[in-house]
């Protein structure tokens, strides 16, 4: 039984890495400010709970994973909210969205400015 | 392991530094100064400091990054360039201050060195007897509140002086000395509607876990410094996403100055109640006829008395500046 466990955690751990590894590798190579924000905020949210999930398994007693836990739904509430807060500010500050050589604005649908 | 995760945080923090030196903008020196507080933070945990980490993510990079920031959206993010002329005084100085600062170091007995006097002096008699003669487990909490508790009571003091020097500084004039705000609410563009929603869901947990660090903190790290901190987070958010004139409503300003006051007559008075029964200031076992139990009770009313104080003055500081930053906008 803890054997599996081990692995099931191992493999939670690597994938939250592997993910926040592309997570930043996208934030230094993607064009515009709000490709990167993509990159690193979608990955960031699933990448931490897979840690905090391979962690969870990991602990043999009952009040760690509890307060992983916590942490976890404290990490989902506020990542998601922090990308939705910068993206907001950058758009409000005229940060438009870029091609993919990140040159020129792409052009915005009708209606937004 | 523990030696690369502290030489990286080390060089991560000494390139934050020279980010901060080079940068220009100070919008930019702002947000490094924030990523430097957290660096800080995260090195403190990797240092087993918890108690201090607590507080430098608190402060070093939420409040004092965000009262820079209202700062700097006061008074316009650019910073001048400075004239073409070299420093060459200031330049000397800040030479000989750093030479004069490293040979000082020299003299320090090495890092983590056994026999350094701050491992020689008291700290082994205070690690070896907290447990029978204050009984709880976190020694940081015994030495700060009872063995040391007058110095503590000097930070205190020091925590309320600065706030009642931003008051005396910042407050308007003709407003009775405190900080109310002078601004029509319906000024903000737009709401932030997802914000105040989530924040909604998040602030009585934050205020909760400051709770918890608050009356928790005999037992794991934590105290009334870093609940004070979380607690006033907590009011800053909340003010930060609905306005000052509406957090103003729900805390008001003269209630948190009243606050800061109490928090260290709590203190204080503490100390004075040993010395009405003939005791020395602070001596905790005029609480219970079982010095253990005194030193309980002792412990968690200079606690609750840091708490409150550390948690108002900050507030009344975050009133102070966002009431400059209302004016200056409109």
């Amino acid at each position: 039984m803890s054997a599996v466990l081990a692995i099931l955690s191992g493999a939670c751990l690597l994938l939250g890495s592997f993910l926040l590894l592309t997570g930043a590798l996208g934030f230094l190579r993607f064009a515009d400010f709000y490709a990167r924000l993509h990159a690193c905020g979608v990955t960031e949210t699933l990448a931490t709970a897979l840690i905090i999930l391979g962690l969870m398994l990991l602990s043999d007693s009952y009040l760690p994973p509890f307060k992983l836990l916590l942490i976890l739904l404290f990490v989902l509430f506020s990542s998601p909210t922090a990308s939705h807060a910068l993206a907001k500010a950058a758009w409000n500050a005229g940060v438009r969205p870029r091609d993919n050589q990140g040159k020129r604005d792409l052009p915005l649908p009708a209606g937004e400015r | 392991m523990e030696l690369l995760v502290n030489s990286v945080l080390l060089m991560l923090l000494v390139a934050t530094a020279g980010a901060l030196v080079v940068v220009r903008g100070l919008l930019a020196s702002t947000m490094l100064t924030s990523v430097y507080g957290l660096l800080s933070a995260s090195f403190f945990v990797t240092m087993d400091a918890v108690d201090v980490a607590f507080t430098e993510a608190a402060v070093g990079a939420g409040v004092s990054p965000l009262l820079l920031l209202l700062t700097v959206a006061a008074i316009g993010r650019g910073e001048p360039r400075a004239a073409g002329a070299l420093p060459i005084l200031a330049i000397v100085l800040v030479t000989i201050t750093g030479a004069l600062l490293i040979i000082g170091t020299l003299d320090m007995p090495p890092f983590g060195s056994a026999d350094a006097p701050a491992h020689t002096h008291v700290a082994p008699r205070y690690l070896q007897l907290s447990g029978e003669e204050i009984g709880i487990p976190n020694v940081v909490t015994s030495v700060l509140a009872s063995y040391r508790a007058f110095d503590t009571l000097g930070e205190v003091l020091v925590i309320f002086t600065a706030g009642v020097a931003v008051l005396l500084i910042l407050a308007t004039p003709g407003q009775r000395g405190s900080a109310r705000p002078r601004y029509t609410p319906g000024s903000h563009s737009e709401p932030h509607t997802i914000l105040q929603v989530v924040s909604k869901i998040l602030i009585p947990f934050i205020l909760l876990f400051a709770l918890y660090v608050q009356f928790h903190g005999e037992y794991g790290p934590g105290g009334g410094f870093q609940a004070g901190v979380i607690f006033a987070s907590g009011i800053i958010l909340y003010g930060l996403l609905y306005g000052l004139p509406t957090v103003c409503r729900v805390v008001r300003p003269a209630v948190v100055e009243t606050l800061a006051a109490v928090g260290v007559l709590l203190y204080g008075t503490t100390g004075l109640l040993a010395m009405l029964d003939g005791r020395p200031f602070l001596d905790y076992s005029v609480f219970a006829a079982n010095p253990v139990l005194g030193q309980h009770i002792g412990i968690l009313l200079v606690e609750l008395g840091v708490g409150i104080t550390v948690a108002s003055v900050i507030t009344v500081i975050y009133y102070a500046f966002a009431n400059q930053f209302e004016m200056a906008e409109g």
